[in-house]
């Protein structure tokens, strides 16, 4: 059994909180810069410059890479050795999540009530997923999610007939539908299996996945590098301005799923893709 | 073309901008975005003056990130401008002649910007803290109480935007993409 003070896991989700929105995972910052070497529009060139320059002013005068700084959203895997002291688990990241996003200046985004939409003015709550895993262990993803791209993303039922057809057509629609919205480079989380909501949850796992990683069962490696080859094919471009480079990568989790089934979930999100990872 | 305008800008001078310009903008503009749209809606439902002036203006779909000890502003790129598409014609109508943001717009919008001789500009999603150096200024003006989707007014100095939308009724957004289409 190993205890773990709260103040903790507050104090670490406060610093997650502002350490995404300001510096760029080092696989995201590569990907944007093998982006520009390979660009063929000389206007997408131009944006993916902006967006390198845009990284640079970010980190060195403290500015939200992005103003949209998200609805903060966590990934928790608690081993089932660990006991927390000092209240309860969720307050205490929801605390973390307030001050974070009250001392790191970063934008308030979240409303109370979808249909009457007053501002919790602390960004709270996040939304929040726990694990339960072997071991003594905590480990917090804290991935804050813009709203431009999360609303470009699709969900499909498909039927198994669709087979990975289908699944490709899904993703590429996605894709073709979201266009300029989702702030292009994208990257491109899918769920392919589980159910409604457990698909859903796949892929925005799997965009914390590093860009530079594939999945390791053999065909959704080539899925995912098929998928990634057609979609900037598209020529939706840097900013959708037309180019090559429309997404950095394709990442895919799949589960399985039921016999009348196939689902398929499309999360999209833009260059600013943050995610930051801690053991505890 | 790469073109310095200054802001605010009659017809002739939004209606010579073509899809394609990169353009640097330079003066006053005010940023609104979504909440701040209904409000005006509403208020010109209601037949109630607007606290802005349209006339000749550019608004830009914004919502910044809080502003740093003495900057104007925090992180200050663009958000879709899709949302605003309900409330866009209206305002180009009473004389708007210009709006950033970023992505699609609608037939209704394309069509008000082609009437009123306007310009839909795009400025480049994700580079909030590019962009916030060139804004000069700002200063909430309305709707206090909304946060960061209040009205404000920009002070902008060479603040760069790519024309989308030009008022012949051509859209970058379709026209390039189908230039790089490698599909088939």
């Amino acid at each position: 059994m190993r205890s773990i003070d709260l103040k903790n896991i507050t104090r670490n989700v406060k610093e997650m909180c502002i350490e995404a929105n300001y510096y760029l995972s080092e696989d995201m910052n590569d990907a944007l810069a093998s982006a520009l070497d390979n660009e063929e529009a000389q206007l997408g060139r131009q944006i993916l410059e902006q967006l390198q320059e845009n990284l640079v002013i970010a980190g060195s005068d403290m500015i939200p890479i992005c103003q949209d700084t998200g609805m903060a959203v966590i990934f928790i895997e608690i081993g089932q050795e660990v006991h927390f002291e000092g209240g309860f688990l969720e307050d205490a990241i929801q605390e973390g999540v307030r001050q974070g996003y009250q001392d790191g200046y970063l934008r308030k985004s979240v409303v109370r009530d979808p249909i009457y939409r007053e501002n919790t003015k602390d960004n709270t709550p996040a939304v929040i997923y726990y694990d339960i895993v072997p071991g003594e262990g905590v480990t917090i993803t804290v991935a804050p999610k813009g709203f431009g791209s999360e609303n470009m993303s699709r969900i499909f039922m498909l039927k198994p007939s669709d087979g990975l057809e289908g699944v490709k057509n899904a993703v590429i629609t996605a894709v073709k539908d979201a266009g300029p919205n989702a702030c292009p480079p994208m990257v491109i989380g899918v769920g392919i299996g589980g159910t409604f909501e457990k698909c859903a949850l796949l892929a925005k796992r799997a965009l914390t996945r590093t860009v530079n990683t594939h999945s390791n069962i053999p065909y959704v490696r080539e899925l995912e590098e098929e998928l990634l080859d057609k979609i900037n094919k598209t020529g939706i471009g840097p900013g959708g301005l037309g180019g090559t480079n429309t997404a950095l990568a394709v990442n895919i989790n799949t589960y399985p799923t039921h016999i009348a089934g196939l689902p398929v979930a499309v999360n999209i999100c833009c260059h600013v893709n943050r995610h930051v990872t801690r053991k505890i | 073309m790469e073109k310095y305008v200054n802001i605010p800008m009659n017809r002739e001078v939004a209606s010579s901008l073509r899809a394609g310009d990169y353009v640097h903008l330079t003066g006053t503009m005010y940023a609104a975005r979504d909440a701040a749209h209904k409000r005006m809606q509403e208020a010109l439902a209601e037949g109630k003056a607007l606290p802005i002036n349209p006339d000749n203006n550019v608004i830009y779909y914004m919502g910044p990130s809080p502003a740093r000890d003495s900057r104007p502003v925090g992180s200050a790129g663009p958000t879709t401008s899709s949302r605003m598409d309900k409330y866009a014609p209206a305002l180009l109508d009473l004389g708007l002649k210009g709006m950033i943001g970023k992505g699609k717009r609608s037939i209704a919008v394309k069509d008000a910007i082609v009437r009123n001789g306007a310009v839909y500009f795009a400025a480049v999603g994700g580079a909030g803290a590019l962009l916030s150096r060139t804004i000069t200024s700002s200063q909430v003006i309305a709707y206090d109480d909304l946060g960061t989707e209040a009205i404000r007014r920009l002070e902008v100095q060479d603040f760069p935007v790519i024309v989308v939308m030009d008022s012949e009724g051509n859209d970058l957004y379709e026209t390039a993409v189908l230039q790089y289409n490698k599909e088939n």
